[in-house]
């Protein structure tokens, strides 16, 4: 009888209710925003070189998400999701994995993908959705995916990635890989039954999967303490009996500590790990969203205090792995060159129409074959009607 | 060659898919030790092991969100919903998430080998949660294939076919035949295609059509009107996507009538997608209206199932009512 398991509390003879006060959750913090580490702080395996890779992938997002902004703004771009003072969820949960390891991400952890390398012209063709996007100009701006760098492609439905996670870290396990699975989603995601279905199937199928959820506060206008009564997300995880952690989402050495540990974890034990971050969404949703409807100044400017990128900068001149000037010229150069990527992404042609009905199935079928037919033929007749393929077929 | 009902069929495709590939695992609710509620799975767990063949929790949407991620990553999951009535919870993971997979990832990543198994249907005085018929609602999701079988050999066959095809599949069995459909089946390895459907008789008069376990009702009205001097062509549609057109269309070129009868609800069903398709390619060639004999729009009832399920005297009907027109 497996119930018998659970029976590990006292007996008590009066009704006792318990409730989430009964479990008590550490925060993990190393880095003060000063850039001085708490003491006795257990730091992550981090050196020079991976230091400066995350805090040169923190320079390229906040120039990206503000130029991608300004360019939704001046019409040239239809949509966009910056991440402004979360980065360090994304870019530290990439750090402390390894290349070989699957992100599977929601919609606000392009750092994690721009840490594994994927191009300033891969993010562009993506969001111009032009005949370059790696999914052929088929998802509104930000979903992107690259099965060379372990990034599964975004799909919008919310929390649908978390059973998915689940499985795939069950096929790494069952084919032995020395990889485990990371999965993104935020505390509003959490709502969804998807992610009930994915920690409750991981913790049962013994899947070497890390749940990590960027509680930023907000979905879209919702306030966390709308979205949910128990003690954030990371109570859920001792629920579903997963080992749980929770940790500044702002600050960088925790976060990559989180995500070293939650691997090693995971692939030892065969078992899922949630970590969840707390972080607060500095910017809009989405260039469709104006928080000040739902929002005071006094609360942004209290978490603009605490900028990941200002933390881990002082860290970094205490180190002396970086100084102010090598600051002003990343800064310039990134401008510059996002600026010209822009340029030469939106000149790009619109992919071919028979990317129409390419990729529904792995070969088109009979049916799909004749209405991509009946459309050219009609596109034929009425050429300026469909100024991107007409006469390109 | 063994005589096998439906259920031996499927064992006999999942153990055959199962040994011949290490990345293939079978599970959903119960299926494991037990061999599912049915046991289509009996015996595998013993022979394959827990990691490959195991219970899962009751969560649908969990299942195939699951199935999804391992098919995903290079793995070729068989995933059962345990009725096809509790397949809605995981409405979003098929329809949002496994069909456009490889569509909106442009190819980088698909869950082609995904293969999803659920019994359907009435005839067991199942009542309205263990009687239905989902497939129209699959049908309008395109990168999906659905597949029904109507017999063993069928099932084995196209099973077999369906999970080493590289399209998310949907496979539907006809309950109320698993034990009750007997036949010979080879007990090697075959594959019937999908994507085609099969004439099982040949006739003159009229063009009537099915797909699973109303194949023997239709089989049995076109007997009846054979006595009346009425030849019927019979064809089994055995996909429902991608469908035959050519096959369908052939047959009511040849005969000039077609009767679509499914157990599903008339209105919107996978019947009227064929009878405005028909219609539109041998519209010159039909000499009566396409007859449609389906169930009632009503949910499906308990007490009164023989009155409502389109039975063999109601397509016999239709049958004399189209020749007759």
């Amino acid at each position: 009888m497996s119930n018998e398991l659970y029976n590990d509390g006292p007996v008590v003879h009066k009704p006792t209710f318990i409730d989430g006060t009964s479990v008590e959750i550490p925060e993990l913090k190393i880095l003060q925003q000063d850039g001085t580490v708490y003491e006795g702080s257990d730091m992550p395996d981090i050196d020079e070189a991976l230091a400066v890779k995350v805090y040169k992938t923190f320079a390229f997002h906040r120039v990206l998400d503000e130029r991608m902004v300004a360019s939704q703004r001046q019409g040239r771009l239809s949509f966009y999701m910056a991440a402004l003072g979360e980065e360090a969820a994304s870019i530290g949960g990439a750090a402390g994995l390894k290349p070989q390891d699957m992100i599977m991400s929601q919609y606000r952890e392009q750092g994690a993908l721009m840490f594994r390398g994927f191009s300033l012209e891969n993010f562009m063709n993506q969001m111009f959705s032009n005949d370059k996007d790696l999914g052929k100009g088929r998802q509104m701006p930000i979903h992107y995916g690259s099965k060379e760098l372990n990034y599964m492609t975004i799909s919008s439905p919310l929390g649908t990635q978390i059973p998915q996670a689940t499985g795939y870290a069950y096929g790494q396990k069952l084919q032995g890989l020395d990889a485990v699975t990371l999965c993104y989603f935020g505390e509003g995601a959490a709502s969804e039954g998807d992610f009930h279905a994915g920690l409750n199937m991981a913790a049962v199928q013994e899947a070497p999967v890390i749940f990590f959820c960027r509680n930023n506060g907000y979905a879209i206008s919702t306030p966390a303490d709308e979205q949910f009564k128990g003690n954030g997300i990371a109570s859920r995880g001792v629920g579903y009996g997963i080992k749980t952690l929770r940790v500044d989402g702002n600050d960088i050495l925790a976060v990559v500590k989180a995500t070293q540990i939650a691997r090693a974890y995971a692939l030892k034990e065969n078992a899922p790990v949630l970590i969840e971050a707390m972080s607060y969404r500095l910017g809009a949703h989405s260039t469709s969203d104006d928080p000040s409807g739902y929002r005071t100044r006094e609360e942004e400017q209290k978490w603009q205090a605490n900028d990941p990128i200002v933390r881990m900068k002082n860290w970094m001149l205490a180190q002396n792995w970086w100084d102010e000037a090598q600051e002003t010229a990343l800064y310039e150069k990134l401008r510059e060159k996002v600026l010209a990527a822009v340029k030469v992404a939106e000149k790009i042609e619109k992919p071919h129409i028979d990317t129409l009905i390419s990729d529904v199935y792995d070969v088109p079928s009979a049916q799909l074959t004749a209405q991509l037919e009946q459309v050219k033929t009609h596109i034929n007749k009425y050429p300026e009607a469909y100024p991107f393929t007409a006469g390109k077929f | 060659m063994a005589q096998m009902n439906m259920l031996h069929a499927i064992n006999n495709a999942l153990d055959i898919a199962m040994d011949e590939d290490e990345s293939t695992l079978c599970f959903g609710e119960d299926v494991g030790h037990f061999g599912g509620v049915f046991r289509a799975t009996s015996g595998l767990q013993d022979k394959y092991g827990k990691m490959r063949c195991f219970n899962t929790p009751l969560v649908e949407q969990g299942i195939i969100g699951f199935a999804n991620g391992l098919a995903a990553q290079g793995s070729r999951p068989i995933a059962e919903i345990q009725f096809a009535d509790y397949i809605f919870p995981a409405f979003d993971q098929i329809v949002n998430e496994a069909a456009k997979f490889r569509y909106r990832s442009g190819n980088e990543f698909d869950v082609g080998k995904l293969t999803i198994r659920s019994p359907y249907g009435g005839g067991i005085a199942g009542g309205l949660y263990h009687s239905q018929s989902p497939e129209a609602y699959f049908a309008h999701t395109p990168g999906l294939k659905i597949i029904i079988p109507r017999n063993p050999y069928q099932a084995k066959g196209l099973l077999l076919a369906s999970i080493r095809d590289d399209n998310p599949v949907l496979f539907f069995e006809p309950k109320r035949l698993y034990r009750a459909s007997v036949g010979e089946v080879p007990t090697e390895d075959y594959q019937l295609p999908l994507g085609k459907a099969e004439i099982v008789q040949t006739g003159s008069d009229i063009t009537l059509l099915a797909w699973g376990a109303q194949m023997e009702i239709l089989q049995k009205a076109a007997d009846l009107a054979a006595n009346d001097g009425i030849s019927c062509e019979v064809i089994d549609l055995r996909s429902i996507l991608p469908w035959d057109v050519d096959t369908i269309a052939n047959s009511v070129i040849k005969t000039g009538r077609l009767l679509v009868t499914q157990e599903a609800p008339l209105t919107a069903g996978f019947a009227s997608e064929i009878a405005a398709t028909i219609q539109q390619e041998c519209f010159l060639h039909l000499e009566s209206p396409v007859e449609r004999v389906c169930g009632l729009d009503t949910p499906y009832p308990l007490a009164l199932e023989k009155e409502y399920v389109a039975d063999h005297l109601k397509i016999y009907e239709a049958i004399k009512r189209s020749v007759n027109y």
